[in-house]
């Protein structure tokens, strides 16, 4: 695919200066805020629609219905601002969880481990997308393709096609339901944690550098000396492991392992990604902003819910959201042009 | 005296079909220049790829400082102290200018990127190499085309470096930027540093190279002191043959003197262009010259609908026509030959037919829209064989072409859809000497035709050379005309630099 580079023709006026930086900045939030902007009129609109929407107990529960998604669309943030895809995430997602049933009912392990286990399996999935993207050469595309329907595959079999159910084991809704934080599920206090913890990635080390600078121009990233087969590894890898801990908590919220769930949880992600302004064509993108897709994503569903607006609408209400955030995007883009 | 600094011996590389490597050897030594030059596709950039770490050679060794090397790959070479400025940008728009040269050796405390020091650090190697154009904190991708050419040069000396190699640095560059790089390559002369450095610019090598040395079909001709050799010599050596350089053309033929295919009245744009107004009659080539960021392109990409206008009108053969993409112009016979060939040109994971059929598609399709692929190879033949453009067959994939002959590739697919109006934008940047006497043949040719061209060109004697008329622009609007006879490069220079009014 040929990467988008902005050079465009136009020549600028001798001596001009170029405008100071901050103006790219701002542009680069201006996605950022009119996503902002959607979440808040949403907000009030329902509020003033609805007089349940703005209790505590809805609130929490839009972030509780956030949590999964959110987590899985942090990862994949990553994978998305490097010009790939990650289309495994969903039913990836069911794998851990399954795993994690398995290690905690079947097998009877302590609870950490069943955690670890969940989240290391993510962490194994994203490591062979990532070799098969690095040195296979695959397309993204069809690498995770292939991988989400590896892993439907093992979480029916490794399940049996049953669900797993955790309520002999202690303390593992918890890690959902419970509440370090009174009044927070635990869920929502991980949902943040990991979206702090993808911020700093992506934007405070050396991995969320490359990322953006693979998703730039690959090309010129390799000949400048970095190792941008290993980097992608790495990066598919971060982005199972945010897969695995979507798992756990799934599978904590659910208080079991369902093997048939997972297909179009990745869509719902790659639609928070979207909305939230990262761009499918690479070196764009924030957490912040996928953190806010994924709000806007919930909250349109859990409002249109409570105005009893039928499932079938949400679906199409959801569509039509996406259409305009990819539509202001690319306006905003053909401005800049 | 010691061991030069860089020694290559029996250098030899292929690629599937070509042979571009063969057999070549040269060597540099401490705080000289030397030059590199031969025609698109004589193999320059794939030896300096192979220095840099990014190519494998087949045969040969590497000496550096005496000492053979097994150069592994760029990381490596830049280790080693060989640093190059690609050709092509090499760039990675979305990051900033410091992100961008600092890549790969990014400062940091404690795991997390030291932001403030990256940029503190790329302030103080821009103080030292004179650069105050942009910001380290300026994103690449609001930077013009020339500016992040000085990203890619302040990138390569921000290296601790023994030898650099430029690869063609100044095709994008004005003359202003051009005197800064030259200073630059003073100073790294001075300490030490051996430079290679490749140009199709003829008049640059007698500004600066020390030797010269001249590569041909993959093969090493020769390498002469540049005190003792004349540009015409070396153009021999080169080209391997006689060419005749300073032909004018043949003055338009009267008849058509009224016969206006193109005119722009009152045109403006937000940005840039301010009332501007002009002729182009059937026949003619009209020179546009100007300094860089005059508004050339801007007003190529103003007519044919690529960018907005804010006032003006457009008459193809005298009737008003509102063009506002770049659709309608390819349909009312207008095309539009960009600047930036690789982004915008240039399909590069496609072979050579495809890109030059790509604008003429329609034509060899049948009535159901299968495509007949007979008549669009012939043309493609023809094209490539008239252009000298170097290619295994008409089935290799662009990418793998030479930087010069991309160009000539996207020049023969204007030429294949055979527009009645041609806008040209420095159609020979990047072609070496040769080629440009054949693409300025060509020019001649499709205007003995009856087709009109419009020429925007930085280089002063092509403008000169080929123009009927000139149209002078400086700060967005025509500051003055001059027709062949009148136009003299002071006069041109004098127009170039009018602010305005
Ligand atoms: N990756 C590649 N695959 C196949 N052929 C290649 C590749 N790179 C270069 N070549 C071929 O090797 C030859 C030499 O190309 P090279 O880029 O070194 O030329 P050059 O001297 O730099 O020309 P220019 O002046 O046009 O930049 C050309 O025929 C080119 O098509
Ligand atoms: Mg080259």
């Amino acid at each position: 695919m040929s990467k988008t580079t902005t050079t465009t023709a136009a020549e600028k006026p001798v001596g001009e200066v170029t405008g100071p930086s901050r103006g790219s900045f701002l542009r680069d939030r201006l996605q950022q805020s009119l996503a902002f902007g959607t979440l808040i009129v949403l907000l009030i609109f329902f509020s003033l629609a609805s007089s349940n929407f703005l209790s505590w107990s809805n609130i929490s529960g839009i972030l509780l219905a956030t949590a999964v998604i959110g987590i899985l669309a942090f990862g994949t943030t990553l994978v998305i601002v490097t010009a790939g895809i990650d289309l495994s995430i969903g039913t990836g997602m069911t794998l851990c969880a399954v795993v994690t049933g398995v290690l905690l009912v079947n097998w009877e392990l302590p609870l950490l481990v069943g955690v670890l286990g969940g989240i290391a399996t993510g962490a194994l999935m994203g490591f062979i997308n990532g070799f098969n993207v690095s040195v296979f050469k695959l397309p993204p595309f069809i690498a995770t393709l292939a991988m989400m329907m590896i892993a439907q595959g093992l979480a029916l079999v490794v399940s049996g096609v049953r669900p797993i159910y955790f309520s002999g084991v202690d303390g593992f809704k918890e890690i959902a339901l419970g509440a370090i934080i009174p009044g927070l599920p635990n869920a929502v206090l991980i949902l943040f944690l990991t979206g702090i913890a993808a911020f700093l990635l992506l934007s405070k080390t050396l991995l969320g550098r490359y990322t953006f600078a693979i998703g730039s121009n690959e090309e010129a990233t390799k000949i400048s000396g970095v190792n941008t087969g290993k980097w992608k590894i790495l990066i598919y890898t971060v982005a199972g492991i945010f897969t695995g801990i979507a798992g756990v908590v799934i599978a904590a919220r659910l208080d079991s392992a369902q093997p048939q769930l997972g297909v179009g949880y990745e869509l719902q992600a790659i639609a928070a990604v979207i909305i939230g302004g990262t761009s499918l064509m690479g070196g764009r993108g924030s957490i912040l902003g996928t953190l806010i897709g994924a709000l806007i994503m919930s909250v349109l569903i859990n409002g249109l819910r409570i105005m009893s607006v039928q499932t079938e609408w949400q679906n199409v209400v959801v569509g039509v959201v996406i259409l305009v955030a990819v539509f202001t995007d690319s306006l905003r883009r053909r401005r800049e042009a | 005296m010691n061991a030069p600094l860089l020694k290559v011996e029996g250098v030899s590389k292929s690629f599937p079909g070509v042979k571009a490597l063969d057999d070549v050897h040269f060597d540099v030594s401490r705080g000289e220049v030397l030059a590199l030059v031969g025609e698109n596709g004589a193999g320059k950039s794939s030896l300096m790829k192979i220095l840099s770490g990014i190519y494998v050679k087949d045969a040969g060794t590497i000496y550096l400082e005496g000492e053979p090397v097994e150069i592994t790959g760029p990381r490596h070479a830049q280790d080693l102290g060989i640093i190059i400025v690609h050709q092509e940008m090499n760039l990675m728009p979305h990051l900033t200018v410091a992100q961008n040269i600092f890549i790969g050796r990014e400062p940091r405390v404690l795991g997390f990127l030291d932001e403030r020091r990256l940029n503190r650090d790329t302030a103080v190697l821009l103080a030292r190499l004179g650069i105050s154009e942009f910001r380290p904190t300026d994103l690449v991708e609001n930077l013009t085309v020339a500016k992040q050419q000085m990203v890619e040069i302040a990138k390569a000396l921000s290296f601790d470096a023994k030898v650099v190699i430029m690869d063609e640095p100044t095709s994008a560059l004005t003359q202003t930027e051009t005197d800064t790089l030259f200073r630059l390559i003073s100073e790294l002369k001075a300490s030490g540093i051996g430079i290679i450095y490749i140009s199709h610019r003829m008049e640059e090598l007698s500004r600066i190279a020390d030797r010269i040395t001249v590569l041909r079909d993959g093969k090493y001709i020769g390498t002469r002191e540049r005190t003792a050799v004349t540009q015409h010599e070396i153009i021999k050596m080169m080209v391997g043959r006689e060419i005749n350089e300073n032909a004018r053309p043949a003055t338009m033929r009267a008849d058509n003197v009224d016969d206006v295919v193109l005119r722009v009245e009152g045109l403006s744009t937000k940005k840039l262009l301010r009332d501007v107004s002009f002729e182009l009659r059937r026949g003619e080539i009209l020179g546009f010259s100007g300094l860089m960021g005059a508004g050339r392109t801007e007003l190529a990409r103003a007519i044919i609908g690529a960018d907005r206008t804010t006032a003006g009108k457009i008459f193809v053969n005298g009737v008003e026509t509102t063009i506002s993409q770049p659709a309608h112009a390819v349909a009312k016979g207008i095309g539009y030959l960009s600047e930036d060939r690789k982004q915008l040109g240039l399909l590069l994971d496609r072979d050579v037919n495809t890109n030059i059929l790509l604008s003429s598609l329609g034509r060899y399709a049948n009535f159901l829209g299968f495509m007949k692929t007979g008549p669009g190879k012939g043309t493609s033949r023809k094209y490539v064989e008239s252009l000298r453009i170097k290619t295994p067959s008409i089935f290799a994939t662009t990418k793998n072409l030479s930087g010069g002959n991309q160009q000539k590739v996207v020049i023969a697919k204007w030429l294949a859809r055979d527009c009645d109006i041609l806008i040209f934008d420095e159609p020979t940047r990047g072609i070496d000497v040769g080629a440009k006497e054949e693409i300025y043949r060509l020019l001649n040719e499709l205007v003995e035709r009856g087709k009109s061209i419009i020429m925007i060109s930085s280089e002063l004697p092509e403008v000169l050379r080929l123009s009927h008329r000139i149209i002078v622009m400086a700060n967005g609007r025509i500051t003055g005309e001059l027709t062949s006879n009148e136009a003299e490069q002071e006069k041109i220079m004098d127009y170039a630099t009018r602010i305005s009014q």
